[in-house]
């Protein structure tokens, strides 16, 4: 059993999320914000058994019989995952009471979905790996649909049902066929495997493994062509919802790419990067003109979700040291950027009344200056205007790139951001030039209001100061020899 | 030879159901379809001397899953929907089939891998199927045997999550028994003596 206590992270969140199920039965509706607080605890008790264990190690660990890996990367991105997910549970505190959805089933699921991430972010086999990814999928799919009498939801939860299954089985069979080549499910196995393999360019059943599992991977990333579940479900679903959908489980996405594309398939790198570049410039393309002709916010968020995830792939595909760690701080900055949006819609909301249209934005600025100002910050940071964090993730990717002499590329993400910027801006013209209809108070506690303004302010001094969190990347990459 | 024929006629019948399920339009034919296709999987699976996962696959899937499915089915009487399409989307449909599964068969061939490697070491006739998966599972597969586990409790809870509604006026789970009401009953409450004539 001393084995196991390896994925000590992973057995006590397990352990912690039955006990609030449990907790949560016997707690009424004036007493459930015990739940709420036994998850957050819960949630913090994790990070720390994380960082106690996943750093200051010789050497990438493996164990569990080559299933479970322990190195910084993994690390990094388990402690950002969960910290993401605290600021989710934070706002779904005030979200869920407000659209009298307040039910402790939420945190329970939230927290199958985080143990799913982990295991992701864990995951050195491809069953690990698999199942992990299902978890996480299957809580999703749970979340989407809480909010059950509502058409618009039940659409949403069907639609990202019913894709996200056709997609698990893509990536299902293009891992059995990788099983079928190299006879192993274990990642370092494959590798080995491919390594000794002379013309891994012609490799004809490769290239079909490859397909699948890069057709699954792009959905669950939701990238261009496999994007068209996207902004259907991030309307549909609850605002509390997709804060948590489109944040955290995008950093579990990315440690799978990373674990699959990049360590496993390294050596069939030739035949993946072609694939992954063309999705990831149709995304980069496709998501930032779509956005343009949103008028629902979260409608807008989800495209430019797109255009952000084909950005990150970018950093990914070029399989350098600088690619890999300029993809990871993309991701990180993205998830918090992305958090934040969403939160702050969900402040601004209140009781049967909830932020969606961009109108109702409308002279934000004279309403609540303060809020208003770090939404601009948010926003200046997704379209990559300096001297946000934004502009120093687009920048870094977009180093990457040319370094790896696809300056033709680099041209056309520059281009696209330009682009990028003006529906950005339309929202901070809506905020800043409108006229307000109305001067509805905001009703939030002080936690909520805290953690927006802190990541408002991360955008500024992370912009300025981006040091900080690519240094945290570049140690972790290079320490988990990536 | 015989064990050849064998394989080529469970498949076929395999086939043939799969496609059943797929086809048919009266939902319970579906489900019987699929019970077929269960039952000729088990009989390659005995081909293959899985005897433990044939019994199981017999047991779970067809006595208590297909059951439980066949009862639901009929108990929602579902309506036989027209399928609106079918007929004009189907040289679409098929063409891209073929095509589809032109290009796999051409690629996956049994030259392209290395299938020598897969092939069953001849296993003794006092076999234990159980005991050498039981000590597959838990051992080396014992963490992602958990994890499936988890992945069934996050189907259950997301199953009452989704179906148990509250009564709207108590704000109760719908038929719980109130054993308060229940203690306090007395025979005035449930018992009422008629008189009649006696015929």
């Amino acid at each position: 059993m001393a084995a196991f206590e390896i994925a000590r992270p992973e057995i006590f969140l397990l352990a912690a999320l039955c006990v609030v199920l449990l907790l949560d039965l016997f707690l009424g509706k004036e007493s459930r914000v015990i739940t709420y607080l036994a998850a957050q605890a819960s949630l913090l008790t994790t990070i720390l058994l994380v960082y106690s264990s996943f750093f200051n190690r010789p050497d990438k660990t493996v164990g569990l019989d080559g299933m479970y890996m322990v190195d910084e990367m993994a690390g990094v991105l388990k402690i950002a995952i969960l910290l993401v997910s605290i600021l989710a549970f934070a706002c779904a505190r005030k979200y869920l009471r407000d659209q009298d959805m307040w039910r402790g089933e939420f945190f329970v699921l939230g927290m199958t979905a985080i143990l799913g991430m982990l295991i992701m972010v864990s995951g050195y086999h491809l069953l690990v790996l698999y199942l992990g990814l299902e978890l996480l999928s299957l809580s999703l799919y749970a979340l989407v649909a809480m909010r059950r009498d509502d058409a618009q939801a039940t659409e949403a939860a069907i639609k990202y049902f019913v894709l996200g299954a056709v997609a698990s089985g893509f990536l299902l069979y293009g891992m059995s066929m990788l099983y079928g080549i190299s006879g192993s499910l274990e990642l370092n196995t494959i590798r080995e495997y491919f390594t000794n393999q002379p013309d891994i360019a012609t490799n004809l059943p490769l290239m079909f493994a490859l397909t699948f599992i890069v057709a699954g991977l792009a959905f669950k990333l939701g990238v261009v062509p496999f994007h068209m579940w996207l902004p259907d479900v991030y309307q549909g679903t609850p605002t509390a919802v997709t804060l948590f959908l489109s944040s955290a489980p995008k950093i579990a996405v990315f440690a799978l790419v990373v674990r699959l594309m990049a360590e496993a398939l390294e050596p069939a790198q030739s035949a993946w990067s072609q694939m992954l570049i063309l999705l990831a410039l149709l995304s980069i393309g496709l998501g930032n003109v779509l956005a343009l002709a949103q008028n629902n916010l979260k409608r807008l968020f989800a495209y430019s979700a797109i255009s952000h995830m084909g950005f990150m792939l970018m950093g990914i595909v070029m399989n350098t040291h600088v690619g890999h760690s300029a993809a990871m701080f993309y991701i990180l900055l993205y998830a918090m950027m992305s958090a934040g949006a969403f939160a702050m819609l969900i402040l601004l909301g209140r009781k049967g009344y909830e932020v969606a249209q961009l109108e109702d934005l409308k002279g934000l600025s004279s309403r609540h200056p303060w809020f208003a100002l770090m939404f601009l910050l948010m926003l200046f940071s997704m379209a990559g205007i300096p001297p946000t964090a934004g502009f120093y993730a687009k920048f870094a990717v977009i180093e990457a790139v040319v370094q790896a002499k696809f300056v033709w590329a680099a041209v056309f993400m520059v281009v696209m951001s330009v682009v990028g910027a003006f529906y950005y801006l339309r929202i901070i013209k809506v905020m800043y030039f409108d006229k307000p209809n109305d001067q509805p108070p905001i009703e939030a506690d002080m936690d909520i209001r805290v953690l927006v303004s802190a990541n408002g302010l991360l955008m500024i001094l992370l912009g300025v100061f981006p040091g900080v969190l690519m240094s945290i990347c570049d140690l972790a990459l290079i320490a988990s020899r990536l | 030879m015989f064990e050849q024929i064998l394989f080529y006629w469970f498949t076929a019948v395999l086939l043939l159901a799969a496609i059943g399920v797929v086809v048919v339009r009266n939902p319970v034919y579906s489900a019987l379809s699929l019970i077929l296709a269960f039952f000729t999987m088990t009989a390659l699976w005995l081909l293959m001397e899985a005897e433990f996962l044939a019994i199981a696959l017999i047991l779970v899937y067809v006595g208590a899953v297909m059951v439980l499915f066949l009862f639901i089915i009929m108990m929602l009487d579902l309506k036989i929907v027209e399928r609106e399409g079918f007929i004009r989307y189907l040289p679409i449909g098929l063409g891209v089939a073929g095509m589809v599964a032109l290009e796999m068969i051409m690629v996956l061939q049994r030259s392209n891998f290395d299938s020598e490697r897969y092939l069953a070491a001849e296993s003794p006739a006092d076999f234990n199927n159980a005991e050498a998966l039981g000590e597959l599972l838990y051992t080396h597969y014992l963490y992602p045997f958990e994890i499936a586990a988890v992945v069934l409790l996050v189907a259950v809870i997301a199953a009452i999550l989704l179906t148990l509604r509250k009564r709207v006026a108590t704000d109760q789970p719908a038929k719980t028994q109130d054993i308060e009401q229940q203690v306090r009953v007395k025979r005035e409450d449930r018992v009422r003596l008629v008189k009649m004539k006696s015929e």
